[in-house]
């Protein structure tokens, strides 16, 4: 077991090179260079040889590659080439509104989808289980932008709550008035990536339900409750944290939709605006920040899934 | 209970002979001498493969909008940058005669670019999940047919792409190639690709093990043998239900790309730009449609393909899902 | 349980029972047709019929259980006078566990990985309120004890895969009998288990069942374990009752057609003087295929060349042109390993495989054409081994294609030809797999290797997947094509009977080492390997009154099956064995006893000592 788990972080770490690698060469295809479009379309031949020079532009790529890494861990992002500002400071002032929106969306919208989604494997074939079903197959499928747009529908036209954009600061809120100022993107943020736990989180528990030792508890004449709470759910709960990981990486990709959609700034904003500036040192930091979340989220799915099997937990 | 003397085995009202004279408990059915009892009659055929009624929704807003998609160009009432009022220019104007959705933030009719849009998105992401399925079920099925080293580096490095957001994939590319609609089906095709190998690998490893291949080798064919004869008709049908999946993702993929400004360029339509150039609408309170039209086409145009994917894998017995 | 144990007291009656399947599109399939039968205490019922004929779902009715997509259909199942087919599952509750008890067919599975046994064994009672958890402890220890489980005090403290298969289903009987049920369902307790750990199980079964007090139904396939437990039998055949009477009219005066056919399909037990030919001096002048020294095993070599998991030890094995060689030996030993090795599917890590005296390469890879087509192997799973998407013309054209180089209407003939052989249908040819039955398609699986027109098969267990009597008719067919054909057979099987019937020499193995070897007469009569003995002791027969006689007369050592385990050195069979030499059986291989031509034990005994 432990072997087991100390094997997959070894492939995370390799995973998170990898990643490095792909991101920092991935930004090194693009024409120009970070001296010439900080220095702008005037700057003297000199003038630009020297920034690189400062830069360690004239370095290998490898050795740039390893300087930018090691800075990158050290937590010295670097200068961002459109505006000239240090990186850190352009992520600090920005970062609160999207940990704000995933946090808020994890605690919120996790543990309802988990209960709806059980609800439905312990009434498999019900009423309530195929409205669920149907709903979430539909949510499933449909863009971040549509839900957002339900959203709108609902709050801001049906209902006269609010407007369609997030506007204002945060500065000194606490918990519940956070979650009214971000109620929309939270709410949609939630609708996302409900309907994929109420999918995998009913199949997990089903999937255990079918299993023969569920049907000879049932034969034990062994009580609803406790086939579920004792039987079943003690065997779900691997394959539940996995979905819920999995889920969880799952909101970087929604975070940056919704931000754009909702109109506040956040990091996801920063990195579409450096994409259209070309700003190619803060989609590389950016780019690693939401790439090492993801790394680090599935590799809490997967030590779920090794931590389920009972026969890894108490070995021969 | 009483009519403890009834013969074991034996209804009443059905008993057959009492063989053997003696009054034992022992019970005969009538039979034919001539009936042999060589096996078991074979379990009847499976009903054949039918759309519940959610699937035949689906159904109908797949084939609509591949429809739309194909003619669209040609039914539209104008061209998509066309102003169907160039003499009332006011953007976000409400839904009239000769505007039937009304008009967008440049006062372009928005049926229209929805009609061109279809045929862009749709285009887009059907070629992209072409190009992701030959790179994917090419190397896939290489793989799994390779010798188990050349397996692992090939697996490794599909790892190591599956294991990014995609869409901070599609952003890094982006930021250094710019945006071309080759850029984007390029990108997404190659992106995905990676999940199709996966799948493709794990098929292809589930049916290298199988004994049939096995058998295969055994008898001395080649390795294109059994790629073609023995592993790949067993993995086409999964691998095509898969189809309808993949292009899912891949539609909402392109489509959130060119939502947040980085896929189709303007004045190009397209859904995703056209919910992005419209939110202000929404913003302002202005008018709803701008903004949930094309919302609207690209949810029932996915949601409709799931509907469909759906029925069919529940059918296969859920085995699809279980793979995925 | 009631206080007045009344003999005649029924506890459970079938009455007309129907049970249907619902399809997909709604409507309903009758699989139990009406069917009649009663349990009275302290009596065994069993339910015999072949896989399709509705036992399982018959016995479950018991508890008022359908498997999912099941329901009844009409009739009544009465337990204790109450029609448990019409009650909701929380009027159910309180009876099951406590007043009828259910033994599934794989322990493995039917156990929850996640919760210590002890828990799962005393479960029943403490819920229902029958039992504080100290009157259940006591209970479940009590049965542990007479279940002869090892370590008893403790073993409830572990968890579900930290015991052996035979263990978790003795297990499995605690947990059954913990509630004190007067009604026990046991569905094919016994058919995982190996023979040897078999008769142990069943012991334990039948001397619990009547210390209890309770009655029981009991379902299997399997005629010999009937006649050993059950004091009624029940026959069924699609869905419907065919025979029912006591155990000994249905044994020894069978009257319905289908029942004497189940009858006949009872290999004859393994006793000397079956082979097809056996002839006393079995030379090896032409051995056809020949292992020399072969060592294997999974998991690639390590630095000294030695497999990482190894399971085959020193193995000297010969196939003689034309005649049939049987391996035989528990689940495990390495039966399958060594036709693998043979068949060049898996390359031996030492040692050498021969083809008519010459070394045959290791890896298939490195064989020629020619070495591959004489040398065929047949799979145990028709329905993996038969492509699903090949029509079977296709498949059995293929090798004569291959090896043979037949194309157009020459092959197509042969396919037909083939089709003949195994007597199949020669419209056959143009369907597809899953449109055969079991048998059928493993009829297909054995003409796709005689396409190659081969000099030796290697068939591994092609008969166990397959009921009794599809099962019997296959052996027929094996037979016949030996004759016909002059082809080797090697016939793996860890079924003895089925061995001993077919084959003209016999290969005991006992992990992963051979035990003993010879023609079927000379090892299946004395003098024997101990191993065999004991295996020979095991086969069960279909005889009143075998299981009391075999108990008794066993080596009451031997019985305690533990895994198989290799040994780097040494006898295997130290631990199990009645006439173990300690201090050289486990440290020094032991050497080959020459018994007459051929008949060679592996034993430190002298043959002497294993006469009689
Ligand atoms: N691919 C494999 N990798 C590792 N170990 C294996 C592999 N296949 C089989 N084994 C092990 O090798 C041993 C012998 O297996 P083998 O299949 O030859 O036994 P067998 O006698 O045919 O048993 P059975 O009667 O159950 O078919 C077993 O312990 C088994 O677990
Ligand atoms: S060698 Fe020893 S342990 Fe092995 S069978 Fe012979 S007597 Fe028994
Ligand atoms: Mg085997």
């Amino acid at each position: 077991m432990t072997s087991l788990i100390l094997k997959r972080l070894g492939i995370g770490l390799i995973t998170v090179l990898a990643v490095s690698v792909i991101i920092f060469f991935g930004t090194k295809i693009l024409p120009g260079d970070a001296a010439q479009i900080r220095m702008g379309q005037q700057a003297t031949a000199e003038n630009v040889a020297a920034l690189r020079e400062k830069l360690g532009l004239d370095k290998s790529y490898v050795m740039q590659y390893l300087t930018w890494l090691g800075n990158f861990v050290r937590g010295d992002l670097g200068i961002s080439l459109s505006s000239d500002v240090p990186i850190v400071n352009l992520i600090s002032d920005r970062y609160q509104n999207t940990l704000y929106v995933s946090v808020l969306t994890a605690v919120i919208g996790v543990p309802i989808s988990l209960m709806l989604g059980i609800m439905a494997a312990m009434f498999p074939g019900s009423l309530y289980d195929r409205v669920l079903t149907f709903i979430s197959v539909t949510l499933v499928a449909a863009p971040e932008f549509f839900t957002a747009t339900l959203m709108v529908l609902l709050f801001v036209f049906a209902l006269g709550i609010g407007t369609a954009v997030v506007v204002g600061s945060t500065e000194g809120k606490g918990v519940f008035e956070l979650i009214s100022h971000f109620a929309l993107p939270i709410t949609t943020l939630s609708f996302v990536i409900a309907s994929q736990l109420i999918r995998m989180s009913r199949a997990a528990v089903l999937n255990v339900m079918s299993s023969p030792y569920i049907e000879m508890a049932i034969l034990k004449g062994v009580p609803r409750r406790r086939i579920i709470f004792r039987h079943a759910l003690l065997n779900a709960i691997g394959p539940i944290v996995n979905v819920v990981a999995l889920n969880l990486a799952y909101l970087v990709t929604g975070v940056i939709v919704v931000e754009i959609y909702f109109g506040y700034s956040g990091l996801a904003t920063l990195i579409v605006q450096g994409v259209q500036t070309r700003d190619f040192v803060l989609v590389q930091c950016l780019g690693m920040i939401f790439c090492l979340t993801y790394v680090v989220l599935m590799l809490i799915a997967d030590i779920a899934a090794y931590a389920s099997n009972p026969r890894l937990r108490h070995p021969k | 209970m009483s009519t403890t003397d009834t013969p074991i085995g034996a209804h009443p009202d059905m008993l057959g002979g009492m063989p053997d004279g003696d009054k034992t408990d022992h019970f005969v059915a009538p039979y034919d001498e001539g009936v042999s009892f060589d096996e078991l009659p074979d379990a009847p055929p499976k009903a054949r493969f039918r759309l519940t009624t959610t699937g035949k929704i689906g159904a109908f807003f797949v084939i609509f909008w591949f429809f739309i998609a194909v003619f669209g160009p040609m039914l539209a009432p104008y061209g998509e940058n066309d102003l169907p009022f160039p003499d009332a220019y006011s953007e976000f104007q409400v839904p009239q005669a000769g505007a039937w959705l009304g008009t967008d933030v440049q006062d372009r009719d928005i049926l229209s670019r929805i009609m061109y849009g279809a045929g862009r998105t749709i285009g887009i992401s059907v070629i992209a999940t072409l190009i992701a399925y030959f790179i994917g079920v090419v190397l896939g099925i290489g793989a799994a047919v390779s010798s188990p080293r050349v397996d692992m580096v090939m697996s490794r490095i599909n790892d190591a792409f599956l294991s990014l957001p995609t869409i901070m994939l599609g952003l890094v590319v982006v930021a250094a190639v710019g945006s071309s609609i080759p850029v984007l089906i390029i990108t997404a095709g190659c992106i995905y690709a990676s999940v199709v190998f996966r799948l493709a690998r794990a098929l292809g490893q589930e049916i290298m093990v199988m004994d049939f291949v096995e058998a295969a080798k055994a008898r001395g064919e080649g390795r294109w043998w059994i790629i073609t004869r023995e592993i790949w008709p067993n993995a086409a049908m999964p691998l095509i239900t898969d189809f309808g999946l993949r292009l899912i993702y891949i539609i909402l993929f392109v489509s959130s790309l060119s939502f947040l400004g980085l896929g189709v360029q303007p004045p190009q339509a397209d859904w995703g730009s056209m919910v992005r150039d419209n939110l202000g609408a929404l913003q302002y309170g202005a008018s709803v449609i701008p903004v949930l039209a094309p919302a609207l086409a690209i949810a029932t145009l996915t949601v409709g393909i799931n509907l469909v994917v759906d029925d069919i894998s529940a059918q296969s017995g859920g085995k699809l899902s279980k793979r995925l | 349980m009631t206080d007045s144990p009344n003999q005649n007291e029924v506890i459970f009656e079938a009455k007309n029972l129907q049970i249907s399947a619902i399809r997909d599109d709604g409507t309903e399939l009758p699989i139990v047709k009406g069917v009649d039968f009663k349990v009275r205490r302290g009596e065994v019922i069993a339910l015999i019929g072949e896989s399709g004929s509705g036992k399982t779902t018959i016995s479950l009715s018991a508890l008022g259980y359908c498997k999912p997509g099941l329901k009844f259909a009409g009739g009544e199942a009465l337990l204790l006078g109450k029609d448990v087919s019409k009650m909701s599952t929380d009027e159910l509750r309180p009876s099951r566990g406590i007043n009828v008890a259910y033994l599934a067919q794989s322990a493995a599975a039917t156990f929850n990985p996640s919760i210590k046994i002890n828990e799962q064994v005393t479960e029943s009672p403490v819920l229902h309120g029958t039992k504080t958890q100290a009157e259940a402890d006591e209970k479940a220890l009590k049965l542990y004890h007479a279940l002869e489980l090892p370590d008893p005090e403790n073993i409830g403290d572990r968890f579900p895969h930290q015991v052996s298969g035979g263990q978790l289903q003795r297990l499995m009987a605690a947990m059954a009998l913990c509630g004190e049920p007067d009604l026990l369902v046991l569905d094919e307790p016994t058919t995982a288990l190996d023979v040897t750990t078999q008769i142990e199980v069943l012991k334990a079964f039948k001397q619990v069942i009547k210390e209890e007090g309770a009655a029981a139904i009991y379902v299997t396939h399997d005629l010999a374990v009937v006649a050993q437990i059950a004091d009624h039998i029940v026959v069924l055949y699609n869905g419907e009752v065919k025979e029912a009477g006591p155990t000994d009219i249905i044994i020894n005066r069978p009257q319905h057609p289908y029942t004497k056919r189940l009858m006949n399909a009872i290999k004859p037990l393994p006793e000397a003087g079956q082979g097809e030919s056996s002839s006393d001096e079995y030379l090896r002048k032409d051995p056809a295929l020949e292992a020399k020294d072969v060592d294997a095993g999974y998991g690639g070599l390590d630095a000294d060349g030695t497999p990482k998991f190894p399971v085959l030890r020193d193995i000297n094995v010969a196939i003689e042109r034309g005649k049939t060689v049987g391996i035989i030996g528990e689940s495990g030993c390495g039966k399958s390993t060594l036709a693998r090795v043979l068949a060049g599917l898996l390359p031996a890590a030492s040692g050498e495989v021969l083809l008519h005296g010459k070394t045959l390469p290791p890896a298939l890879a490195n064989r020629t054409r020619d070495q591959l087509q004489k040398v065929q192997f047949v799979y145990q799973m028709a329905d993996t081994a038969l492509n699903p998407r090949q029509k079977i013309t296709d498949i059995l054209g293929r090798p004569v294609e291959f090896y043979l180089g037949l194309k157009g209407a020459d092959k197509r003939q042969r396919v037909e030809e083939l089709l003949d052989m195994v007597e199949l249908p020669r419209q056959f040819a143009d369907r597809y797999p899953h449109e055969l039955s079991g048998g059928q398609k493993q009829r297909v699986n054995l003409a796709r290797a005689l396409a190659a027109e081969p000099e030796v098969v290697l068939c591994d267990e092609v008969t166990s997947a397959l009921d009794t009597i599809v099962g019997a008719n296959v052996i027929e067919l094996l037979k016949r094509l030996r004759r016909e054909t002059g082809v080797s057979f090697v016939f793996i099987s860890h079924d003895l009977s089925t061995v001993s019937n077919f084959a003209d020499e016999i290969v005991v193995l006992y992990a992963g080492r051979v035990a003993e070897q010879g023609s079927t007469d000379k090892v299946l009569s004395p003098p024997y390997h101990p191993y065999t003995r004991l295996l020979v002791s095991s086969v069960p027969e279909t005889r009143i009154g075998w299981l009391e006689e075999a108990a008794q007369t066993r080596e009451a050592k031997a019985g305690v099956a533990g895994a198989v385990k290799l040994t780097k050195k040494g006898c295997p069979f130290f631990e199990r064995c009645p006439l173990a030499i300690p201090g050289t059986c486990e440290t020094i291989d032991p050497p080959q006893r020459l018994d007459g031509a051929g008949h060679i034990i592996e034993c430190h005994r002298e043959v002497s000592e294993l006469g009689g």
